[in-house]
């Protein structure tokens, strides 16, 4: 069940370049909004068309410009969870999943089974908008499932959730996925769903799809200043090179080691949490503290290395106990040059 | 009293309806996928008669249908029928005073229409056709029937193209609206005045029907 994208498309200044493969695993797009991964989706299911390029799903060309290929969506056999569910609002749970019921004769036997599967019994003769948000979002995946696609497509399927609904939600998806067993796409810019739900991930950004790998390995090398943002690292900074390995970053007034050759990276990015208390290793600096800040479980402090009065300040995450033992108005910390993500604009 | 302008009037404005009905929506549809351009000005041109004085749309009709006009003379010479003058005459009249206003409300309820629940119907295989009546049919209804009524109750008000087409005999031709004129000036204004009251009524009653649907779509929006 492997998915070929190979697509571009035009709209107005937008440009949509993406080129990846993905067979059964769960691939994420990551991206902030607006970046064209809800594009990428619709063009996959047909309902946008590319200018041009190919799309082949598990040996079936859904789109192929150069052949003229074009199945209409009805015959891609894709299963997309839109954003809002997109339930039917004049149907009843019990019809609208046998709308996506391909073998009319059997369709009671499969909306009842599906009904069960998604656990959506005394529900069936229930319209949308008597749901909550949660049983919307199985009612639909149930519609989509009982239509036996080759691949699944979910388009941040839990923007419209409060966030203690969206955990028990995940857990939800996550089941259908392992039963659904195919490739899977999921559209997010949230990076903790994205690393929890997916096998690998794809950083989108303007359109243009910039990395693509296991998940792990693109949180530890995001690759480029998009990518960092989005796997979450909050310190990131434009360099100046020094030499082969080291580079002096203006916005932070401090010049640093790296592990790697520099060549054509611009900027650098530390994350938060790799910022390490003493000076024990190399890239060590005395900062002065501007402002801790209190989360539930942690403590964010901002640092501004001394003799750099105007650095941006440098972001450190650390528990709350490792913080209490610490707390000075001055302290040492290191970015070993192994915690150090190399970056390109 | 002939009740015949009652009956005339209700089978022209209910014939007008029907054909209104298909016709308004299937342009409603297909105009709002059009390009930006053909869209604009086919809107001014089907929103016309809405605007224009009837008695122009019932000259424009007669310069077309007339039995020595392009179309009325060639249906004249090809199946021995004539266009004008007969009671069904007056529904060419009413179709295109009403269609401005079924196609606006037609238009105004598919813009509301949530395109996503097309695209989720596509991607599960449904046909296009499933998806128009199943689907976008029943969750643009509210509008589309308030704009049904309307267009009903404009079309038994209608007056002058119909009575430049249709003309006033009495027992063949005549509509309320027509009668009311034809009492008024012969003078019989206690008939006249009986055919206004019934006009009245059933004005009332229609417009009391479009308010009701349009209040129940604002709650059907707020529920969904």
């Amino acid at each position: 069940m492997a998915l070929c994208v190979d697509i571009e498309k035009t709209l107005g200044s937008f440009h949509l370049r993406v080129k990846f493969e993905a067979e059964n695993h769960v691939l994420a797009l990551l991206g902030a909004s607006g970046c064209g991964k809800s594009m990428t989706l619709k063009c996959i299911a047909g309902i946008e068309t590319p200018d041009r390029g190919r799309i082949v799903l598990d040996g079936t060309t859904l789109f192929d410009s150069e052949a003229r290929v074009n199945l209409a969506p009805q015959k891609r056999r894709v299963g997309y969870l839109f954003q809002q569910y997109a339930l039917f609002p004049n149907m009843t749970v019990a019809q609208n999943i046998a709308c996506g019921v391909r073998e009319k004769k059997e369709t009671r036997a499969r909306v009842a089974e599906m009904i069960e599967a998604m656990h959506l019994q005394g529900l069936e003769h229930k319209k949308p908008h008597q749901l909550s948000g949660g049983q919307q979002q199985r009612a639909a995946l149930a519609r989509i499932l009982v239509n036996q696609p080759e691949v699944l497509l979910l388009d941040e399927p839990f923007s419209a959730m409060d966030s203690h609904l969206r955990f028990q939600l995940e857990n939800e998806v996550r089941s259908a996925i392992r039963r659904f067993g195919k490739t899977v796409l999921l559209v997010s810019h949230n990076r903790d769903e994205v690393f929890r739900l997916s096998d690998a991930i794809a950083i989108m950004n303007g359109g243009v799809l910039e990395t693509i790998g296991e998940k792990k390995a693109v949180f530890a090398d995001p690759k480029t200043v998009s990518g960092a943002i989005l796997t979450g690292c909050k310190n990131v900074a434009r360099l100046e090179k020094r030499g082969e390995r080291l580079a002096h970053i203006p916005d932070w007034g401090v010049t640093l080691e790296t592990n790697r050759d520099i060549g054509e990276v611009t900027h650098i990015g530390v994350r938060m949490h790799d910022v390490l208390a003493g000076d024990q290793g190399r890239n060590a600096l005395r900062c002065e503290v501007v402002e801790e800040i209190e989360n539930p479980f942690s403590y964010t402090v901002m640092l501004r290395p001394q003799g750099a009065p105007q650095a941006k300040p440098i972001g450190w995450e650390l528990d709350k106990n490792a913080w209490s033992r610490r707390r000075a108005d001055t302290v040492t910390v290191c970015l070993p040059p192994e915690n150090i993500l190399l970056l390109r604009e | 009293m002939d009740w015949f302008p009652l009956i005339n009037s209700l089978r022209i404005a209910g014939i007008s309806t029907v054909i209104i009905f298909f016709l308004g929506i299937f342009a409603a549809y297909y105009i709002a996928k059009a390009p930006r351009l053909v869209k604009g000005i086919l809107d001014v041109v089907l929103t016309l008669p809405l605007v224009l004085p009837p008695t122009v749309v019932g000259y424009l009709l007669l310069r077309v249908l007339g039995p020595k006009r392009i179309i009325g003379a060639w249906v004249l010479e090809t199946f021995g029928v004539k266009l004008t003058m007969t009671w069904w005459s007056a529904i060419f009249a009413t179709t295109v005073v009403i269609f401005p206003l079924m196609y606006r409300t037609a238009r105004g309820a598919f813009e509301s229409f949530d395109e996503t629940l097309a695209y989720a119907g596509q991607t599960l295989g449904l046909s296009g056709t499933y998806i128009f009546w199943r689907i976008r049919m029943p969750y643009c209804r509210q509008g589309i029937l308030a704009g049904t009524v309307l267009a009903f109750a404009r079309a038994l008000g209608e007056y002058g193209a119909t009575s430049m087409i249709a003309g006033y005999t009495p027992g063949r031709t005549a509509t309320i609206s027509t009668t009311v004129y034809q009492l008024w000036r012969t003078n019989n204004d206690a008939l006249a005045f009986r055919w206004v009251m019934i006009n009245m009524a059933i004005s009332a009653v229609v417009l009391l029907a479009v308010n009701m649907l349009e209040k129940k779509q604002r709650a059907g929006r707020r529920a969904g």
